[in-house]
């Protein structure tokens, strides 16, 4: 059980203007600009809960995975994870905690993977047999065991990527904070991690949060988003309410034959080349029915499809609504 | 301390993986120490004795302060590079960890190339030793102990505090080798050689002398008083504020993230 509570947190920046004299200047005199990166950031997840957290960057993002790991202390609020403050109980805290830092890695770069997962079992005082049920289920999950034994300097990204995932997994935590994990991975790779996700969320019941960009790692993993923006939680809700909160358009796109396409009210065209037309309906006033009957009944309509807004589309409007 | 160990291992691991790169700088280090002994031996081909101490003297206060040095440095060496762990944001793996920070930060970095430097110190020891013209009896060779003990203590002492101050600034850091790098090379000679306000300096604001010159006069024979064999310890005394510090230090990067 996580719960946040009015959580704020001020970061002092030093503010220099480009230029050698504000340069030599800012040596005797520094001016601090306040970055409030949180303001009144509240929410909770529940056991087993799979939550994809998103906003722009510098939304505040880290700032929150990094208060509830116990990185960083905030200036006020609450925080309660497992009837623990991280920052204060910061050891049993972390046991119960797993952490990847997309961007960083935790596994020594000269030696094989097993070296430091071993090493890894040894920080957290992981039972031998405990430790060796989990490795030989993450290895069959993440499909890793042909690397293990190659030195992390070796590996390809995604590789690597599979082999922390694999780590910050050992110790069984009952939270998984994953910062970006599918960055710079490839195609096959990212599908691996997500189905891993999501396995380890059902089997393990694991409380998976998740911060991305990708917004194919929401719609794949996560029911529930937390948006933010700003430093302010701007959204709590599911991912298919905010579908159907936010899409007010479809796009529909004909192949026709005949003398010229039908309009009616609230239809847009966007484009119609030789007998090919996209359209966008403005479903608040016409559904999607009521524009294909129309259409069919006026051209002979060869192909059709529908499509709403991707969750991409979604997200920029989300951004767009909240000025973010 | 098992585990300390396996850290051990592993690092050592690491850095045999680069055989040639390990083995040139173990001869770099050596080489470079070497040149300083060169230094003092070329001086004393001239003037035979410094302040009253003999060749032999001052290669036993050198060695031992090298030895130390070098020890430190090759286990304590965490601390030495801590910059580059809050830059890397390696800091934020390690207090995700269930275990105290001053360990994981000793553990994430050892640099036993600095081998080389206490092949060098052993070897100049290993000379001075028979041609110092000093009776080993039990005490002096406990003075040569408590010595090195004393000196690890304030060297790692000082790396710790430099760690500390990095925490509020990562420039201008540079004014700490004064004291790190620096108290290696003014520590080659018995500290008295710089007059008495180096001496009272290095006593009571970084105590180096407490390891360097104090028991060394027992040691070779300039005082009796037996009690100068302990002053080393008085090393450990030092730790205290510079981990206070480190720790404030800590706590200020808990709630500023940089």
């Amino acid at each position: 059980m996580i719960e946040l509570k009015n959580i704020n947190k001020t970061f002092k920046v030093a503010k220099r203007n480009a230029g050698f004299s504000e340069a030599v200047k800012a040596l005797f005199k520094k001016e601090y600009t306040y970055i409030n990166a949180l303001q009144d950031v509240s929410f909770s997840i529940g056991d087993g809960e799979m939550v994809g957290y998103i906003g722009p960057n510098g939304a505040g993002k880290s700032s929150t995975i990094k208060i509830m790991s116990g990185i960083l202390t905030p200036d006020s609020g609450e925080c309660m994870i497992d009837g623990r403050i991280p920052w204060k109980d910061r050891i049993a805290h972390v046991k119960n905690i797993g952490v990847v830092f997309g961007q960083r890695s935790q596994l020594w770069w000269d030696v094989p993977v097993i070296d430091s997962f071993e090493l890894i079992r040894d920080i957290y005082k992981v039972e031998n047999a405990e430790y060796k049920k989990t490795l030989s289920q993450l290895i069959e999950l993440l499909n890793i065991g042909e690397i293990v034994k190659t030195p992390t300097r070796q590996l390809s990204l995604g590789q690597r990527m599979r082999c922390e995932i694999a780590a910050s997994l050992l110790h069984s935590p009952k939270i998984l904070f994953l910062d970006e994990p599918t960055i710079g991975l490839d195609a096959v790779s990212k599908i691996a991690v997500r189905e891993f996700i999501k396995t380890i969320n059902r089997e393990n019941k694991t409380t998976v949060i998740l911060t991305t960009h990708d917004m194919q790692d929401i719609e794949a993993l996560t029911e529930r988003i937390l948006l933010i923006g700003k430093g302010r939680i701007l959204l709590d809700g599911s991912l298919s309410e905010l579908k159907t909160r936010n899409s007010t358009h479809k796009t529909l796109t004909v192949d026709y034959s005949g003398e010229k396409l039908p309009l009616s009210e609230h239809m847009t065209v966007i484009k119609n080349i030789d007998g090919h037309a996209e359209i966008i309906i403005d479903t608040v006033f016409l559904t999607v029915s009521q524009a294909i009957s129309y259409i069919s009944s006026k051209v002979e309509v060869k192909d059709m499809s529908v499509m709403g807004e991707t969750v991409d589309e979604m997200v920029v409007s989300l951004y767009k609504e909240f000025e973010i | 301390m098992k585990l300390y160990f396996k850290y051990v291992a592993m690092l050592l691991k690491s850095q045999i993986q680069y055989k040639a790169s390990f083995i040139m700088t173990i001869l770099g280090q050596f080489l470079v120490s070497f040149t300083a002994f060169l230094g003092i031996y070329f001086m004393f081909s001239r003037f035979h004795s410094v302040n009253g101490f003999t060749f032999s003297e001052i290669l036993i206060c050198f060695s031992i302060v090298l030895m130390a040095f070098s020890v430190t440095e090759c286990f304590v060496r965490g601390f030495d590079v801590f910059p580059r762990l809050i830059q890397s944001g390696n800091l934020d793996r390690i207090l995700v960890r269930p275990r105290n920070e001053i360990f994981q930060v000793l553990t994430s970095n050892m640099d036993f190339s600095r081998v080389g430097r206490l092949f060098q110190s052993i070897l100049m020891l290993a000379y001075a030793i028979p041609t110092s013209g000093i009776i080993w009896t039990f005490d002096k060779v406990m003075t040569v102990v408590l010595m090195l003990i004393g000196g690890i203590a304030v060297f790692s002492a000082l790396f710790v505090l430099y760690a500390g101050i990095s925490f509020f600034t990562i420039e201008g850091l540079e004014f700490m080798n004064i004291f790190t790098d620096g108290s290696r090379e003014f520590g080659k000679y018995p500290l008295s050689i710089y007059g008495d306000g180096i001496l009272k300096f290095f006593t009571y604001v970084i105590p180096i002398a407490l390891f360097q010159y104090y028991p060394f006069l027992y040691l070779i024979g300039r005082s009796d008083n037996i009690g100068l064999i302990f002053l080393p310890l008085l090393g450990f005394i030092f730790m205290i504020p510079c981990y206070c510090f480190f720790k404030f230090g800590l706590r200020k990067y808990k709630s500023t993230g940089s």
